[in-house]
């Protein structure tokens, strides 16, 4: 194909976008919406995702909390008896100072609510590591026995049906993903479908003429793609602006713990525009190949 | 020019549209194809325009054996002729000029050889003061010569015209086919398809009269020879 001819497409495709306008405007409408649920399901998954990661981080070992009041040594003699204990991997101490800093930290830019604490709550204690998730019940049964020990929490439970959770809603976010994907490729297709039926009269005077398949596909093609980054364009601009309301809402609104794990709008767009731009441009491209297949025979 | 070698036809519904052509058409050459409805008109054009294969036998234009080319070559053998049809087939949303510059812009010519190109052809068909206009705004006969222009505007060596003046009265008839004598005299070969009585028996060209799918007659300068 020659260059100048780049631009005939382009032109031919702009024009077709304009000339059935009306259909043009309803099968990016539905590109639209199709796109926007996706978007949803898209950031929950993401946003469950960033969650489950964080809960794991933190939960992935057993806290062991001391009691209140009792000395160095003793707490040093502790550390000593649990790195006996069969069947433990690592074992890390900390104190009550670092155990603020650290929550400091999770909760980010919302740390400085912890700045005016007049005492520190927060108890010392071991984070201990296991060899095998599988032992934890023995482990943390002898833990409980050791004396000055306060409380062992231990959340593997917690994290089973966490992961089972988003595996769950991972799944059937992608099957809807994916029907949502079919829909609206045979909405695209059926535009491009009654652009190609209006000309066939055209398209069948080129055959004639001359032109090569891919010469006259590729207005079409243009066209499609055309409907598809229109289409994604403006569910990127609404997602975001649902998104950074929502995002503002909530991070005001609710408690630190759940909106610490909460994506930031920046990144949710960094993620959905590249997505959104290929998959909408790949949605118009296949629909109107697949419509033009029977045209092209003569 | 054009070759047809023992070329038969059955289509799938049964029906045998021809039977074992062998038609030759130098280059220069004018040809009427006559015969009445049925006869096979439709299907050697076709043909000619790779629409439709040959049940059997071979087809070849332009010392070029085109019976069994692969698909993608196609456009390239359609290129080589220009064709006429009785409908005219313009497109209605471009203008007399549009309409013409289309055949160059599917074949990917330069838009200066369209420039030069175009203005050539509707001067030669006469039509240079109305390259603007749309084809509604026409009459039958100027539509014709547009279309004329169009399937000429590549050079292609060979024209075929699919019963160019059914649609037309006499007197513009009669223009057309000036302007197909014209074409043909500059080099080109026509192949017209007709049903015209007087047009065929004015002209005094080869004539092929077909019936039932067979050649009944090739006649070097021959007359319509039905009673209509």
């Amino acid at each position: 194909m020659k260059i100048r001819s780049i631009g005939y497409m382009i032109k031919e495709g702009l024009k077709n976008l304009w000339r059935n306008r009306m259909m043009s405007l309803a099968s990016i409408g539905s590109v639209t919406a199709a796109l926007i649920i996706l978007g949803i399901i898209l950031i929950l998954i993401l946003n469950i995702n960033s969650l489950a990661e964080g809960v794991k981080e933190q939960f992935d070992a057993v806290q062991v909390y001391l009691e209140e009041g009792i000395d160095q040594g003793r707490i040093e003699e502790i550390g000593k008896e649990i790195s006996q204990i069969e069947g433990i991997k690592d074992i890390k101490y900390e104190s009550k100072q670092e155990a603020l800093e650290n929550m400091k930290k999770r909760w980010g830019e919302h740390g400085y609510l912890l700045e005016g604490l007049e005492t520190n709550p927060l108890p010392n204690s071991y984070i201990v590591f296991l060899e095998d998730v599988q032992q934890s019940s023995t482990v943390v049964s002898i833990l409980q026995g050791i004396q000055g020990v306060d409380e062992v929490k231990f959340y593997k439970d917690i994290i089973d049906k966490l992961i089972n959770i988003t595996n769950f809603i991972k799944m059937v976010g992608l099957v809807i993903i994916v029907i949502l994907i079919a829909i609206s490729i045979f909405i695209i297709g059926n535009t491009i479908k009654l652009t190609v039926a209006a000309r066939r009269r055209e398209i069948n005077i080129m055959k004639y003429v001359g032109a090569t398949n891919w010469f006259i596909r590729w207005p079409f093609l243009i066209e499609g793609s055309m409907l598809g980054l229109i289409g994604s364009a403006l569910a990127i601009a609404l997602i975001f602006i649902a998104y950074r309301y929502v995002y503002d809402f909530i991070t005001t609104q609710m408690y630190v713990m759940i909106t610490a794990y909460f994506l930031p709008v920046q990144l949710i767009l960094d993620n959905l525009i590249v997505i959104f731009l290929i998959l909408g441009s790949g949605i118009g491209a296949l629909g109107s190949i697949l419509s033009m297949r029977k045209y092209l025979k003569v | 020019m054009i070759e047809l070698v023992n070329i038969s036809k059955r289509y799938k519904n049964g029906v045998m549209a021809l039977s074992n052509i062998n038609l030759k058409i130098e280059k220069g050459e004018f040809v009427f194809l006559v015969g009445p409805s049925g006869a096979g008109k439709s299907t050697i054009v076709k043909m000619l325009l790779k629409e439709v294969a040959p049940t059997q036998g071979r087809i070849i234009i332009d010392n070029e054996d085109i019976t069994y080319i692969h698909r993608r070559k196609v456009p390239l053998v359609r290129r080589k002729t220009g064709v006429v049809f009785q409908d005219f087939r313009l497109l209605p949303n471009k203008t007399v000029y549009e309409n013409v510059a289309f055949a160059m812009e599917i074949v990917e010519a330069s838009p200066k050889e369209i420039r030069r190109q175009v203005p050539m052809m509707l001067s030669m068909v006469g039509l240079s003061k109305k390259a603007k206009a749309y084809p509604e705004q026409l009459s039958g006969g100027e539509q014709q010569r547009v279309s004329i222009a169009r399937a000429i505007v590549n050079n292609p060596p060979i024209l075929i015209a699919d019963e160019p003046t059914g649609n037309l009265d006499p007197d513009t008839s009669w223009e057309i086919m000036k302007l197909l004598r014209q074409i043909n005299r500059r080099g080109t070969t026509v192949v017209m398809a007709t049903h015209a009585k007087d047009i065929v028996d004015l002209m005094q060209q080869r004539v092929i009269a077909l019936e039932n799918g067979l050649v009944v007659r090739d006649e070097k300068k021959g007359g319509y020879g039905y009673e209509n």
